[in-house]
């Protein structure tokens, strides 16, 4: 792909939305080993929280088409993304392993559609707490693993397949081992579902053990989380980890303890697909910098 | 130290539960004892009023499956699970209205598991 810049992504994103820099500062790149690594620009497109099977009219009465229009959206741009990363809940949750079984793969029908063919999947606790992630491996593989791109190394993390929201001594003990092999300027982007710091454990919002796994971040000086779970954009920083969440592609939630009870934010009709969306991610691996462009689901 | 040991093992007896499952949080165990019920997908009672400064024992349990029961503002938090009694204890340092949560997913219900926690003057 070639390099892009900011104005020309803008130009070929072609739906607008909303711009959030972070600032990386990776001026060293690689492994330990020190094998030479393509540096170029690139982009990647995050979705989250498909809910893929939720049904509730009041809440998303287009819930059979928002992920459809999402997938037609991204297939619109002009520069297709490098890769599509999905950060957990593709599905809503069910009690029936054999419906989980037929959501995930109603679920899969649809984004195969994308013609980025390049796409990670990550769980939610919505397919995967319920049976440890037996069904979601079926269809997807693994839940942890990793993945380098174009210089920039990415780990998976798992903190939805545990009840309890946490991601285990054994995963802990897999990302040092595999920290350990990286320089301590390597860029370094971690997805996962929840968030790893305490954002609001009133509601469920955090990751028991997560402060475990930004101690093991931390020595690491160009480190970002992608993550979703919350159902709106935030941002946030542990330190000089960024962490970034993403909206939903099913239904909106308030701000972390804006009403009493965590729940949906209605339909608006006047507004429909209001608090939707996904985003873009440039990777200006010169510019030493990334670009969040969060987009629509329709263009306004 | 031994009347507490003492106080765990009478309490098994009592409840026909093995000590160990007693959990004990931060605190004195000596407080108001206040019994809480947790099942898919509320507790019982969902509101809970005590006084700013009197210490507080909580006693857990589940009528179904494992369920969490997490009091971030206090640091108060245990498994509750069926068929044994988890007790937590604190003394409440501030009034005002807070929430609890279940933090062990539990089915389709788990978003809408939470209570409060009122604290008096």
């Amino acid at each position: 792909m070639k390099s892009i810049d900011r104005r020309d992504f803008m130009k070929l994103a072609g739906l607008g939305g909303v711009v959030f820099a972070s600032g990386l500062g990776f001026p060293v790149f690689g492994s330990k080993e020190g094998k030479s690594i393509v540096q170029d620009d690139f982009h990647f497109v995050q979705f989250s929280d498909t809910h893929w099977g939720f049904n509730g009219a009041a809440i998303n009465p287009d819930a059979q088409g928002t992920l459809k229009k999402a997938v037609a959206a991204v297939n619109s741009l002009e520069e297709q993304p490098d890769f599509v990363v999905f950060t957990g809940d593709l599905t809503h949750t069910t009690d029936d392993p054999k419906m989980r079984r037929e959501r995930l793969k109603g679920f899969q029908d649809v984004v195969s559609g994308l013609r980025a063919k390049t796409v990670y999947f990550m769980a939610g606790e919505h397919d995967a707490a319920l049976d440890k992630g037996e069904a979601f491996q079926e269809r997807f593989g693994k839940l942890n693993y990793t993945f380098d791109h174009k210089g920039v190394h990415f780990i998976v993390l798992d903190n939805a397949s545990d009840p309890a929201g946490l991601l285990g001594e054994t995963q802990l003990k897999w990302l040092q081992d595999n920290l350990k092999k990286r320089h301590a300027n390597a860029p370094i982007v971690v997805l996962t579902h929840r968030p790893l710091f305490d954002l609001y454990p009133q509601w469920d919002w955090a990751t028991r053990d997560g402060a475990s796994a930004i101690k093991a971040l931390m020595p690491f000086q160009n480190v970002t989380v992608f993550y979703g779970h919350i159902h709106q954009e935030h941002h946030h920083m542990t330190g000089h980890i960024a962490h970034h969440a993403a909206k939903s592609l099913m239904f909106p939630l308030a701000a972390p303890g804006a009403v009493p009870k965590r729940a949906p934010i209605a339909w608006d009709t006047n507004a429909p697909y209001q608090g939707l969306g996904f985003r873009d991610i440039e990777a200006y691996i010169k510019k030493s910098r990334y670009e969040i462009h969060e987009l629509p689901v329709v263009k306004g | 130290m031994k009347r507490l040991i003492i106080l765990t093992l009478l309490m098994g007896l009592v409840f026909g539960i093995p000590a160990h499952q007693t959990a004990f949080g931060v605190g004195s165990t000596k407080g108001k004892v206040i019994r809480l019920t947790a099942k898919k997908f509320a507790y019982s009672p969902a509101e809970i009023t005590v006084k700013k400064g009197e210490p507080v024992v909580l006693e857990l349990t589940s009528k179904d499956s494992k369920h969490g029961f997490n009091l971030p503002d206090f640091g108060v938090r245990a498994d509750v699970k069926s068929g044994s009694v988890s007790r937590v204890s604190f003394t409440p340092d501030k009034v005002g209205r807070f929430t609890f949560a279940c933090d062990i997913y539990c089915g389709s219900g788990h978003e809408d598991m939470s209570g409060t926690l009122v604290v008096t003057e």
